[in-house]
C-alpha cells in the first residue's frame, strides 16, 4: 500500500538575500487531500512551491516526493518527479505565442509521440474537464483571467500527474469564477485521485474545500491540521486575526514609528 | 504563419545570401573558377626588387601570364632570387627574353614586365626549373634623383 | 574617496558575477542532449530574425552604399583616382562597413526584440511553468534563438555588402560619371576573396555570437516587471553595440594590422 504521505518536508530552512524566509519548518501532505497553506503576503508561500518543485534549493532540510529526496536527487532524477507534478501559476502562464488547444498539448508533445489524434482526444479531454472545449483555438490574449486560469489548469493535469500545486489561483476572481475554480479544484481531486496543494490568502474560500490547513506568519508554523481543529484553536490570537480579518490583534495596524502626539508637535515647531 | 512557408522563406533568405556570396566571390573579388591552370617554374634574380611582392602578376604586354610565388635570397652572391610560376597556357619563352620591374601607374603596384627575346633555330625554350638571364631591377626613385642631380651638376 | 574605492569594488564585482552567469547560461543551452525540435524551432527562428531584419538591413545597404559612392568620389576626384572609386567602396563594405553596420542594426532590432520577447516570458512566469512541466527552457527556448543569431548575422551582411556595392554603383557609374567597366575591375583588382571577403564573414559571425549572447542573457535573466523588461532591453542594445565596435578593433587589428 502506498504511504498515506505523498509529499513530506522536513526541518527546512530557507532564506533569500539575507531574509530569513523559513525556520526549521515541516510539512506533511497527505496523498488524495486538499491542503491548504495560509499566510499573509510576502510571507513566502510562493518560495514553498518552488522549493517542493526544486526551482529553488533549500539551505537545509529535506524534502521527500512519494520516498525520492528531492532536495539533492540528480536532474534526471528531478525531471521524472516533475513529470508527475503539475503546477498552476497565479498568472496562468500561458504560452502567448500558441493558441489553447497547443498550450494544453504542449507537455503532452514534449513528452511523449502521440499519434496526433490520440494528442487531439486526449487534449479535448483535459479541455472538457475545465469547461473550456469550445475555446480551443483561441489565442491566450483574447481569455478572461479565470479563462486563461482554467486552460493553465488543463494543461497542468495533461500529463496525469499525482501531485498539483496551487499558487494563489482565487486572487483577482469575481464570485462567479472564483466559485468555478473552487468546484473544479474539487472535482480533479477526487475524480483523479490527485494531492492538491493550494497556497492562498482567500481564508473562507479555500477552508471550504480543504482537508487540512497549514497557516503561516512570521517565518513560522502557527497552526496545522485538520480544518475542523484549526478552526477550533480559538487561544492562538494570531491565528484567530488571520482567520477573521480583524485589523487589531498581533499584526499592527500601524507601521512602526513614532507616538504620533510627538510627530505632530515636531511639525508645528 | 504555417511551418511550410515559414521554411520556404527562410530557404529563400540562406539561398538569397549564398547567392550573395558569390556575387562578393566572382564579381567583386575577381575568384576565376577555371584557376590559372598548371604552371611551371621557373627563376629569376634582380639587384633589386623595389616593392615587389608574391603573387604580384608577371604580365606581358599587359596581359598576365605568369605569377610571384616566392622571393628569397641568394646567401653567396646577396642577390634576391625571385621564383615565377608561369602558366603553361600561355606557352613558353625564349631564353632571350628580359624582366623587368615595373610600377603600375604612377603610384601603383609593381609586377614584372615580361619582354621576349628573338627566336633563331639555336635559341632554346625555357623550361621548367630554368633561369632568365636577362633581368632589369627595380628603379629606385633615390638613385634616379641622384642621377638626376649628378647630370645637371656636369652640364652646369 | 574611500566611496570612489568601494564602488570600483563593487562594480568589478557585479561585472564577474555577471561574466560567471553568462557563461554557465551558455554552457547549460549547449551542453547535454540537444531538444528534439531544435532543428524547426532553429528555422523559425531564422525567419524571427533574419527574414523580419531584411527590410532595414536592405534599405540600410543601398543607402550606405549611395553615400559611401558618393563621398569617396569627391575625395578621390581630387587626386584624379575617380576610378578607383568601385575598389574604395568594396574594401570599405567588406572589411569594415559592412560587417559593423550589419551588427549594430541587428542588435537594435533583432537583440531588442529578442531580449524583450525572452523578458516577458520570464516576467509572465511562463519559462519557470515550462522548468514545471519538466521541459529545459534554456534547451527549448534559448538554444534555437542562440543558433539562429549565429547563423543569421552573416548571412545578412552578405546580403548588406552586395546591396552596399550595387549602390555604390549605382550613384557612382549613373550618377558621379565614372566608367562602369573600371568600377568592377579595379574592385577585381584589389579585392581579394579570402583576406577580405571571408575576414568580413568571420568577423560578423564573432558579432553574432556576441550579439545574440548578450541578448538572450539579458532577457533571461531580466527583473520580472515592465520596468525591468524595458531596462533590460536598452541595456541589450547599448552592451552589444559597444562590444561589437571593440572587437571590431581587435579583430581588425588581428585581420589587417599584422
Amino acid at each position: 500500500m502506498k504511504n498515506p504521505c505523498h509529499l513530506e518536508i522536513k526541518n527546512i530552512s530557507f532564506s533569500r538575500s539575507d531574509r530569513l524566509l523559513f525556520d526549521n519548518l515541516s510539512f506533511q501532505f497527505e496523498r488524495g487531500k486538499i491542503t491548504a497553506i495560509l499566510g499573509p503576503s510576502g510571507i513566502g508561500k510562493t518560495t514553498l512551491l518552488k522549493l517542493i518543485g526544486g526551482q529553488l534549493a533549500v539551505d537545509s532540510g529535506e524534502i521527500i516526493f512519494n520516498q525520492t529526496p528531492l532536495h539533492n536527487c540528480s536532474s534526471a532524477e528531478l525531471y521524472q518527479a516533475r513529470k508527475k507534478m503539475g503546477m498552476l501559476f497565479q498568472s496562468g502562464a500561458l504560452f502567448n505565442d500558441l493558441s489553447v488547444f497547443e498550450n494544453v498539448a504542449f507537455p503532452l508533445r514534449e513528452h511523449n509521440h502521440l499519434d496526433e489524434s490520440l494528442l487531439k482526444i486526449l487534449v479535448l479531454m483535459k479541455l472538457e474537464a475545465v469547461g473550456l472545449r469550445g475555446a480551443r483555438d483561441l489565442a491566450p490574449q483574447q481569455l478572461s483571467g479565470g479563462m486563461a486560469r482554467r486552460v493553465a489548469l488543463a494543461r497542468a493535469i495533461a500529463l496525469d500527474p499525482e501531485l498539483i500545486m496551487y499558487d494563489e489561483p482565487f486572487s483577482g476572481q469575481d464570485p462567479i469564477s472564483m466559485n468555478v475554480l473552487l468546484k473544479l479544484i474539487e472535482q480533479l481531486n477526487k475524480n483523479l485521485g490527485l494531492t492538491s496543494i493550494i497556497v492562498t490568502h482567500d481564508v473562507d474560500e479555500v477552508l471550504s474545500i480543504a482537508d487540512n490547513v497549514y497557516v503561516l506568519a512570521e517565518k513560522s508554523i502557527i497552526a496545522q491540521g485538520t480544518v475542523e481543529e484549526v478552526l477550533k484553536d480559538t487561544e492562538n490570537e494570531l491565528l484567530q486575526q488571520f482567520l477573521h480579518g480583524r485589523s487589531e490583534g498581533p499584526v499592527p495596524f500601524h507601521f512602526k514609528t513614532e507616538d504620533f502626539q510627538s510627530d505632530l508637535q515636531q511639525v508645528s515647531r | 504563419m504555417s511551418q511550410k512557408k515559414t521554411e520556404m522563406w527562410v530557404g529563400v533568405f540562406v539561398i538569397g545570401a549564398m547567392l550573395s556570396l558569390a556575387i562578393l566571390a566572382f564579381n567583386v573579388a575577381g575568384l576565376s573558377l577555371k584557376g590559372e591552370g598548371r604552371s611551371y617554374t621557373l627563376y629569376a634574380s634582380f639587384s633589386n626588387i623595389g616593392g615587389l611582392k608574391v603573387r604580384s602578376p608577371v604580365k606581358l604586354g599587359g596581359v598576365v601570364v605568369g605569377r610571384v610565388e616566392g622571393i628569397t635570397l641568394d646567401k653567396e652572391s646577396y642577390t634576391p632570387i625571385v621564383r615565377l610560376a608561369m602558366f603553361e597556357n600561355n606557352g613558353y619563352y625564349p631564353e632571350t627574353s628580359s624582366l623587368s620591374i615595373l610600377t603600375s601607374g604612377l603610384l601603383g603596384e609593381q609586377y614584372i614586365g615580361l619582354q621576349p627575346g628573338f627566336i633563331d633555330e639555336d635559341i632554346a625554350m625555357l623550361e621548367d626549373g630554368d633561369r632568365f638571364e636577362d633581368t632589369k631591377s627595380a628603379i629606385v626613385l633615390e638613385d634616379l634623383i641622384g642621377q638626376f642631380i649628378y647630370s645637371l651638376n656636369k652640364e652646369g | 574617496m574611500l566611496a570612489f574605492v568601494s564602488a570600483v569594488g563593487r562594480v568589478s564585482l557585479s561585472f564577474m558575477e555577471t561574466t560567471g552567469k553568462s557563461c554557465l547560461m551558455l554552457f547549460h543551452t549547449v551542453a547535454g542532449a540537444p531538444h528534439p525540435k531544435l532543428f524547426s524551432l532553429f528555422i523559425k527562428q531564422i525567419f524571427q530574425l533574419g527574414i523580419l531584419s531584411l527590410p532595414i538591413i536592405v534599405t540600410s545597404g543601398l543607402f550606405i552604399g549611395m553615400v559611401l559612392s558618393l563621398q569617396g568620389y569627391n575625395v578621390l576626384v581630387d587626386y584624379a583616382a575617380e576610378e578607383s572609386l568601385g575598389s574604395m567602396v568594396a574594401l570599405s563594405l567588406l572589411r569594415e562597413l559592412g560587417p559593423v553596420v550589419t551588427a549594430l542594426l541587428f542588435a537594435g532590432r533583432a537583440g531588442s526584440a529578442l531580449t524583450a520577447e525572452i523578458g516577458l516570458m520570464q516576467s509572465t512566469e511562463q519559462l519557470a511553468s515550462m522548468e514545471m512541466m519538466a521541459v529545459s527552457p534554456l534547451k527549448r527556448v534559448i538554444a534555437p534563438r542562440f543558433l539562429a543569431g549565429i547563423i543569421t548575422l552573416p548571412l545578412l551582411t552578405l546580403i548588406f555588402n552586395v546591396v552596399a556595392i550595387w549602390g555604390g554603383y549605382l550613384i557612382g557609374v549613373s550618377w558621379m560619371g565614372v566608367d562602369g567597366g573600371a568600377y568592377w575591375s579595379v574592385m577585381q583588382g584589389s579585392v581579394e576573396y579570402m583576406p577580405d571577403v571571408m575576414n568580413g564573414v568571420l568577423k560578423s559571425i564573432v558579432f553574432g555570437v556576441m550579439i545574440t549572447w548578450v541578448a538572450l542573457y539579458n532577457g533571461y535573466h531580466v527583473i520580472p516587471n515592465a520596468l525591468g523588461i524595458s531596462r533590460s532591453t536598452t541595456q541589450t542594445v547599448v552592451v552589444s553595440s559597444l562590444l561589437v565596435l571593440a572587437m571590431d578593433f581587435i579583430l581588425t587589428v588581428f585581420m589587417f594590422g599584422m
